[in-house]
């Protein structure tokens, strides 16, 4: 290996540890793009099905080529921008939306020691790219100079800096067990304990000890990405699309791209959270990134799952839940197992 | 140049300029965007000092958090640039004085014996498996216990003012109990009428 990429590292000299990081970031930015596309294919199918559908069937061999279409379609389209919009904000915000969404994942581990940037404070980090999410939508609801996206803006600020709360202090408790920031320290910290000796991993995974914290940090990542049943923000039946309303083209396709790729940025933190991230779930079997890959599309079908089930909540009804629902919930929950901890009956010691 | 270095001047280039438009600039949500931009090069010299704990505390608090609610209120506002105009002359000698003092301290620190290099010199390199988040955890929570509890105490009683100045009780308001909702059960809702079939 190392042979033969040295003409290459010769080739760029000094520059070749930007070269190789870019390449690294291709790497993982370019199969999630493919990620994104065919989850669009796939929760068209799985609604489809819930609903004794077949979903779409036409382009290509099964429907699967729909997403190619789609996004062709959408690079082919025009960039309309309103004539009373704010020009320059209203190209910032889809672009401040899709990169906070792509900044994140150089943090996230893929396998043992396959992560981008393997720093100290990942989740830190994390929690402080995605809280800055909010800005796409607020800028573009601001900047279209309209009243429905304007409304959206306002519904997303108030709905994402408050489920961001919950989700904070549910990550408080994984980070109180594991005693690390780091993701990759997170995911061993859940490989070892009593279950974990008995062959039985799955158990000792932070699941089960931090159940509701779990529940919890599931709940508020559907609210956090803005999906059904908490999709006030672009509720078609109120606000039309929220804060997209005005958008067309790749300008949308970047809300589009963000929103699917936080989408899985959810899902796959919360395999490697709660999940034990690339650990198998049984002693005899290997550890590797397909069991990430499985859990994560494993919840990302529960994300699929909620959108065809349930009702859209109502917007007092949101509030509601983030404010007096989940924040005593993980208040107590944080208090509980710094307890526990501290107790004799800890289990991680 | 070394690479560091280049770094620096990237962001704290930036960073001056944004600081100088949220005075500047005329809209004012664009100051409030043009103050995230400063906040959030700050945190990246922050992380060049390799405190990335506060770095990073730096964009979630003041980008993730004060500034999101900060854009929400102004975007609200109906701002009408002439009246604000009216009242520059009056302010003016407040702000100068403001201004003044400011300028005054920072240049008794920064330029006075105490922080000088001499002074403080650059510290050691940080060795392996140091962590910024676990020196600083204790610190705070051992040596500096008793300041610490007492700011989040006030900080307690400042969020406790907050919400019992603006709460008020309104007459005939209406609003839904969640609990009363989640009570009722059939038989409160639907009658059942036993009727013979009508003809015409």
């Amino acid at each position: 290996m190392e042979g033969f990429l040295q003409p290459v590292v010769d080739l760029f000299g000094p520059a070749w540890p930007a070269v190789w990081t870019l390449i690294k970031i291709v790497a993982v930015v370019a199969p999630l793009m493919g990620a994104v596309a065919y989850l669009t294919l796939a929760e068209r199918k799985v609604i489809g099905y819930m609903q004794v559908r077949i979903g779409p069937n036409r382009v290509g061999p099964a429907g699967l080529l729909q997403p190619i279409a789609d996004g062709v379609k959408l690079l082919l389209k025009e960039i309309i921008v309103p004539s009373g919009s704010n020009k320059g904000l209203f190209i910032l915000g889809p672009i401040l939306a899709i990169a906070p969404a792509l900044a994140a994942w150089s943090v996230v581990p893929f396998d043992d020691g396959l992560v981008l940037a393997n720093v100290n404070a990942g989740l830190l980090f994390l929690l402080a790219i995605t809280s800055m999410e909010v800005y796409g939508v607020i800028i573009a609801g601001w900047a279209s100079n309209s009243k429905y996206p304007f409304l959206g803006a306002m519904r997303a600020a108030a709905q994402m800096v408050s489920y961001e709360v919950s989700m904070g202090f549910a990550l408080i408790c994984v980070l109180l067990i594991s005693a690390s920031l780091n993701l990759t320290d997170i995911v061993h910290s859940q490989g070892e304990g009593r279950f974990h000796d008995m062959g039985l991993s799955f158990l000792s995974w932070n699941w089960l000890p931090l159940l509701p914290m779990f529940v919890v940090y599931l709940i508020s990542g559907i609210a956090e990405t803005n999906r059904a049943p908490f999709d006030v923000v672009e509720g078609e039946a109120e606000v039309v699309a929220g804060h997209m309303v005005e958008y067309s083209g790749m300008t949308f396709a970047l809300f589009f791209l963000a929103e699917y790729a936080n989408m899985i940025l959810v899902s796959i933190l919360t395999s490697v959270l709660f999940l034990g991230g690339w650990l198998s779930p049984f002693g005899f079997l290997p550890d590797g990134f397909h069991w990430l890959a499985l859990k994560t599309a494993m919840i990302l079908f529960v994300f699929l799952w909620a959108r065809a089930t349930f009702p859209r909540f109502r917007y007092d009804q949101i509030m509601r839940l983030g404010w007096k629902v989940f924040i005593p919930v993980t208040l107590v929950w944080v208090f509980v197992v710094a307890v526990w901890m501290m107790s004799p009956l800890s289990i991680w010691k | 140049m070394e690479f560091k270095t280049f770094v620096f001047y990237f962001l704290a280039v930036i960073m001056v300029f944004a600081a100088l438009r949220v005075i500047t600039v005329r809209n004012p949500v664009h100051a409030a965007l043009f103050l995230v931009l400063t906040f959030f090069n700050a945190g990246g010299i922050w992380l060049l000092l390799q405190a990335e704990f506060l770095a990073i505390t730096l964009v979630m608090v003041y980008v993730g958090a004060v500034m999101v609610l900060f854009l929400f209120v102004v975007m609200m506002l109906d701002i009408n640039l002439d009246r604000i105009r009216e009242g520059f002359w009056s302010y003016l000698p407040v702000g100068a004085l403001v201004g003044v003092l400011i300028l005054i301290e920072m240049v008794m620190v920064l330029g006075g014996r105490y922080f000088g290099l001499d002074a403080m010199p650059t510290p050691p390199a940080a060795q392996e498996g140091y962590s910024n988040t676990r020196e600083l955890g204790r610190v705070l929570y051992t040596d500096f216990v008793y300041p610490f509890e007492l700011a989040s105490l006030v900080l307690l009683v400042a969020m406790i003012a907050a919400v019992a100045l603006t709460l008020r009780k309104r007459k005939g308001v209406k609003y839904v109990n969640p609990a009363d909702q989640v009570a009722v059960r059939r038989e409160g809702r639907v009658e059942l009428v036993k009727m013979s079939a009508e003809k015409e």
